[in-house]
């Protein structure tokens, strides 16, 4: 049985329960039953992922382009992570800002910064053709390097947030422990540091990793319509093209996928790494 | 684990952080197989010196001899010395079996050779069971002696412990003190401890350092330290002491009388200040007896009972004098000749001996 008071709380959470289910909840309901539905019922758009090659193809290089800037903004987080948390704490909070800074700046200016660095009379490739090391410009974007280059740019301050949280619990005594006992640098990082730091390092790979797989804006500017990855693709069929069916199987091949990938992670770390568990 | 003690010299050690000094001009010399206590007050750099002897801090000046070579500039992973830090430090995801392999792994010793002296260690410290655990499974003592086991396990030339006690409750620390002066004994190495409780110095150590301010202020054997304390600041941190001032007034052979008031006080002591000038004497409360009516005593002071309290083993008691304000005495409450009541007249004694002369360096 329900006791009084605990109704009361139920029915003060009840305005954002119907509000997330009037608005979240139920659109992507539908957007699952038009999967099946649309064109004709049935599981036509589905049966396109064993058969049609463009749609293995857009998976395929999502699934490429989300590996390698996960990979990449790993390791420039870890040792971007690392450098932080053995600065001392007045110069932890300046390295702290530069990493955050980034992130309070619009992801479409962000974009087409890159664009401008990058592109065929950018300053990257006028740079390099004075310098005489190349005669032709470089294909720096529109193409997999240019997506790859601003998604490393834009998910690295989320790789180093869970791993610095995660190497400050590191007591430095143990450090000194393992140099006292006789260890060298390389032995101390890799037998006591980076196991302590492992789960952080996992946190921050399903963060980047699942971000990834939806990016629309920077994969669309930098891929130049060239490279389509998932969500762009998406937006193409339902807004261009207005193939709903093919669009939606899609979408929720993109949500099992992230569901999948956290269900499996959460086996691993703790999730409350990830998301910042409430006073856990 | 053969008896292999090392002996250690620090000549002229000092540390200074800008214009802070933390350690100033420290010379020791531990001898092969001793237990040295570094003792005090927290910041009076016990620490730092023996993270000078570690190798993590590096000294400002002087000198750190190992059986006679300088180890001054050699990093510590390779300085050989195990250390118990204070909260253990153990290795978190690391099995207390893994944790002991650590300093062998790193020395890359044959499988076999590894786990016979891992086993051989937690036999030591009589954690054979707990090999399997987690750091985290087990209790704080027991946590303790997997540090223990850990930085002995590699058989160092020195053990140091830093605090290696003051995480435990009363009792375990008790029992733990036992436990590392018989190991102490059993394994015959030079031991460096830092504490800054006295009752644990007195209680392990052969030799004992008193500092303060970073400066060493004494050392010598615990007895030697406790009974003729130098300075009123060590007299005043090893245990409990009255402190008699006055003025010298007569120096006889073997000692010397000081005034205060209408009382005069006598105490031994080979040297004795010119006439006239003044004099401190520590006095221990446990030295002093109630004195019966008519007996007499080397030295004898009257005065009432201000407060009293009951210890259990004994009564301390504050009694107020016209010349040295309140003094404290302890009696043992199963042969206490009164009941003390507050504002009871009493007549304190002591010998000559219990007074001891120090210099007055808290003035």
């Amino acid at each position: 049985m329900m006791r009084r008071q605990d109704l009361g709380w139920w029915l003060l959470i009840l305005p954002a329960f119907l509000l997330m289910t009037a608005f979240y909840v139920a659109p992507i309901a539908q957007v699952l039953a038009i999967s099946f539905t649309e064109p004709s019922p049935g599981l036509s758009n589905y049966e396109r992922l064993f058969t049609s090659e463009s749609v293995q193809r857009v998976i395929l290089t999502t699934l490429r382009i989300c590996i390698l800037t996960t990979a990449l903004s790993l390791l420039l987080g870890y040792v971007l992570s690392y450098r932080i948390a053995l600065a001392n704490p007045s110069a932890q909070r300046w390295w702290i800002l530069a990493v955050l800074v980034p992130l309070w700046i619009s992801v479409l200016v962000r974009a087409f910064a890159w664009v401008t660095l990058l592109r065929r009379q950018g300053l990257v490739n006028e740079t390099l053709m004075g310098a005489g090391l190349i005669t032709e410009p470089l294909q720096l974007v529109w193409n997999e390097f240019g997506i790859v280059v601003g998604m490393v740019h834009y998910m690295v301050p989320y790789a180093v947030l869970p791993m610095l949280a995660s190497m400050r619990e590191i007591d430095p005594r143990l450090l000194a422990a393992a140099r006292g006992l006789g260890a060298s640098r390389i032995t101390i990082f890799a037998k006591i540091f980076l196991p302590l730091s492992l789960p952080g390092l996992l946190a921050a790979g399903v963060l980047v990793f699942i971000f990834s797989l939806g990016f629309y804006i920077t994969p669309a500017l930098l891929g130049g319509g060239k490279t389509l990855m998932v969500a762009e693709w998406i937006g193409l069929q339902i807004l261009d093209l207005l193939r709903w069916g093919l669009g939606t199987m899609m979408a929720t091949v993109l949500v099992v996928a992230i569901l999948v990938t956290l269900a499996i992670f959460s086996r691993l770390v703790d999730m409350k790494r990830v998301f910042g568990g409430g006073g856990a | 684990m053969s008896a292999a003690g090392h002996a250690l010299a620090l000549q002229g050690l000092s540390k200074r952080y800008g214009s802070f000094t933390a350690v100033a001009d420290v010379s020791l010399a531990v001898g092969q197989g001793e237990f040295l206590t570094l003792l005090g007050p927290s910041g009076s750099g016990k620490t730092t010196i023996l993270m000078c002897i570690a190798g993590f801090v590096e000294p400002s000046e002087g000198r750190i001899l190992l059986d006679g070579r300088d180890i001054t500039a050699l990093p510590p992973e390779r300085r050989d010395f195990g250390m118990v830090f204070q909260g253990y430090a153990l290795f978190p995801h690391m099995t207390v079996a893994e944790n002991v392999a650590f300093p062998l792994r790193v020395r890359k010793l044959g499988a076999a050779e590894r786990d016979a002296k891992v086993r051989a260690a937690l036999d030591l410290v009589q954690l054979s069971a707990f090999g399997e655990r987690l750091p985290r499974q087990l209790s704080g003592g027991q946590q303790q002696r997997v540090a223990l086991a850990r930085a002995l396990v590699f058989e160092p030339a020195l053990l140091l412990l830093d605090e290696p006690l003051s995480a435990l409750d009363k009792k375990l620390r008790a029992e733990l003190q036992d436990e590392l002066k018989a190991l102490h004994r059993r394994i015959g190495r030079t031991f460096v401890n830092v504490t800054h409780d006295q009752e644990e110095a007195l209680s392990l150590s052969d030799r004992v350092a008193i500092l303060n301010h970073g400066k060493l202020i004494q050392q010598g054997a615990p007895t030697e330290l406790y009974e003729a304390p130098r300075t009123r600041f060590v007299a005043d941190f090893l245990g409990k002491s009255n402190f008699l001032s006055g003025t010298v007034q007569e120096v006889f052979a073997g000692g010397f009388a000081i005034g205060a008031g209408a009382t005069r006080v006598v105490t031994a002591a080979a040297e004795a200040p010119p006439l006239g000038s003044p004099a401190l004497l520590s006095l221990r409360p446990e030295k002093m007896a109630l004195l019966a009516e008519g007996e007499a005593a080397q030295n004898s002071v009257a005065g009432t009972i201000e407060s009293w309290s009951y210890l259990g083993a004994g009564y301390a008691l504050n009694v107020a004098t016209p010349d040295f304000g309140t003094l404290r005495i302890t009696l043992p409450s199963w042969n206490a000749p009164i009941a003390p009541r507050e504002g009871l007249p009493v007549r304190l004694g002591w010998s000559a001996a219990a007074s001891v002369p120090v210099l007055d360096d808290l003035a």
